[in-house]
């Protein structure tokens, strides 16, 4: 039986290494599947859980142009936590559960959406760095090796980045407008550059799940590789909003052919990896809420398609 | 300025502006994603209609004004919904309770808007129509549902029916802007406007053996410029950027 099992094992691993894709009715081990239950649904919960940061502003939204669009958005993400919750749900995991997970506090979610949004501009700041680091991820994510996982990124790679140059645009009209708005473009940059950059995760060094994952194809580059492309990438949109940077230890270094930049916090990341950032507690509470308050509605709707059902089969 | 058609265009455009609000606070608190998706749905079609009147409003209105100086920068008693569109999120049955007598008496607007002398009144209403049958047909399966689902969704929906019952008399009141627009054959016949709703909240309503409330008053005001207290609250959250930061481009 043991030998069956290795022998399972490495056709699948021959399979992924040929590049083909795994699909829920395949055989996969165990582990395989745990780690994607795993990273599948907190890849959701993100989704819903950074609804709530972006949700809180779109009554206060400055123009009917920017209402309509932010709404949208915002609206997006929950299209992506539903077909994400259906790609985790192949893997024979109800919704129910993986809500029951992110309620107890079992299931993480991206910690980045435990900071507060408190000024319009952070609407673009989160549109053009947050997005911007999520799509980093997840363009790497659309060449997994689990079918549904790598098909539901590629839908959602395409509205993430439509909502970073739209985040962008925000922070390019701030920047052309008032001293006023200039000022508030920076204040928001400079609260969210080192969270956005703690969003790759833990330094290799100290990452328990690189190897692994890499395997899997779950990752084809590593968190500091990932960290370093954004920096790149986003040290020269900075320059051309015409911000200052927000790091002053940012330095382009000729021989590595990248941006250096500054120590990140990680007393600050592990702080509220661990429940204890400024909003952990009211995101939680907030996604409490809507659930047990939508009870008596959810069972209404299960009570009366029974009940249409019932009436079919009498007919 | 055709002063006559920019009031029609305004109290065209600021029921869905007040209801879209409303509907905008619930993004991401929804019962279910599903729910969640389509009520921020309903509210981005109707932002989206908002838009198109008051950009109409503000080319009659001229003098450079825009589609934003409408909808922000107007003091309460200026502001003309319904009193209906006001009122507060309380609990899923409250929302779509509001949303189904709104969407009724909205499908019938539109469908006579259609019609409309004004070529540009009818474009958008052609447009909105389509937007506004899938609407009613979202709050009215809500109402089946709620109604035939469990005792506890039908103590609330029945509640809720009958709560929001003293709103809907506004919903028919004729202001002098609409008895003139239906004169000129610009606006819709407000008895044809009251016999369909009437027809069709009782069809649902019946369907979903809910009692129909008998009401021989309602609340009034809205569309005159005199709100319920809910209003204040609402402008103080969507003017909020506009006043705090007075004639910036964003």
């Amino acid at each position: 039986m043991e030998i069956d099992i290795n022998r399972l094992d490495l056709e699948f691993q021959a399979k992924i290494d040929s590049g083909k894709t795994i699909e829920p009715k395949d055989w996969m081990p165990e582990k395989y599947r745990k780690t994607h239950i795993r990273q599948i649904s907190q890849h959701a919960h993100s989704e819903i859980v950074g609804m709530l940061p972006e949700g809180n502003w779109i009554t206060r939204a400055p123009s009917l142009r920017r209402k309509v669009t932010l709404l949208a958005k915002v609206q997006d993400e929950g299209g992506h936590g539903l077909y994400l919750y259906s790609a985790c749900e192949t893997l024979g995991i109800s919704r129910d559960e993986l809500f029951e997970q992110l309620h107890s506090g079992k299931a993480k979610y991206s910690s980045i959406f435990n900071y507060p949004a408190v000024t319009w501009a952070d609407m673009g700041a989160v549109g053009w760095l947050v997005d911007g680091a999520a799509i980093m991820n997840q363009v790497m994510l659309t060449r997994t090796s689990f079918g549904p996982y790598a098909r539901a990124m590629v839908r959602i790679c395409k509205e993430e980045s439509f909502h970073q140059r739209q985040g962008f645009e925000i922070m390019l009209s701030l920047c052309n407008g008032t001293a006023v708005q200039k000022h508030m473009a920076q204040e928001s940059l400079n609260r969210w550059w080192w969270p956005s950059l703690m969003m790759f995760g833990p330094r290799d060094e100290e990452s328990t799940h690189t190897e692994q994952a890499i395997k899997w194809k779950i990752k084809l580059k590593t968190n500091d590789e990932l960290r370093q492309q954004f920096v790149d990438q986003t040290v020269p949109q900075i320059e051309l909003l015409g911000l200052e940077l927000p790091d002053p230890a940012i330095k382009w270094n000729e021989e590595r052919g990248h941006y250096d930049f500054g120590p990140i916090n990680w007393d600050e990341f592990w702080r509220v990896v661990g429940g204890n950032g400024p909003c952990n507690r009211e995101r939680l509470a907030a996604r409490k809420e809507a659930w047990e308050k939508g009870a008596w509605v959810r069972e209404a709707a299960l009570a009366y398609a029974e009940k249409q059902e019932n009436l079919r089969e009498a007919v | 300025m055709n002063k006559s058609l920019y009031d029609y265009l305004i109290l065209l455009g600021d029921s869905p502006l007040i209801l879209g609000h409303r509907l905008s606070e619930l993004c991401g608190h929804g019962p279910n994603l599903e729910t969640d998706i389509a009520l921020s749905n309903i509210a981005l079609d109707l932002f989206g209609q908002v838009r198109n009147w008051f950009q109409y409003a503000a080319e009659i209105h001229g003098e450079g004004k825009t589609e934003d100086d409408i909808a922000f920068l107007r003091y309460e008693h200026e502001y003309r919904n319904v009193i209906l569109t006001e009122q507060p999120n309380k609990d899923f049955a409250w929302v779509i309770a509001r949303q189904f007598y709104f969407d009724a008496w909205h499908y019938s607007l539109l469908t006579q808007l259609c019609e409309s002398r004004d070529e540009r009144i009818s474009a958008i209403a052609a447009k909105s129509i389509k937007e506004v049958t899938y609407h009613r047909r979202f709050s009215s399966e809500w109402v089946k549902r709620l109604g035939d689902g469990t005792e506890e969704s039908r103590a609330r929906m029945e509640n809720a029916i009958a709560h929001f019952a003293m709103y809907k008399g506004e919903l028919f009141e004729e202001t002098n802007v609409e008895k003139e627009m239906f004169a000129s054959g610009t606006g819709a016949d407000f008895k044809v406007l009251k016999a369909q709703f009437e027809s069709f909240t009782n069809e649902v309503l019946n369907e979903a053996g809910l009692e129909i409330p008998q009401i021989d008053w309602t609340q009034r005001g809205g569309k005159h410029g005199v709100h319920s207290e809910h209003l204040g609250y609402i402008l103080a959250d969507l003017q909020y950027m506009q006043r705090a930061y007075p004639g910036m481009q964003w």
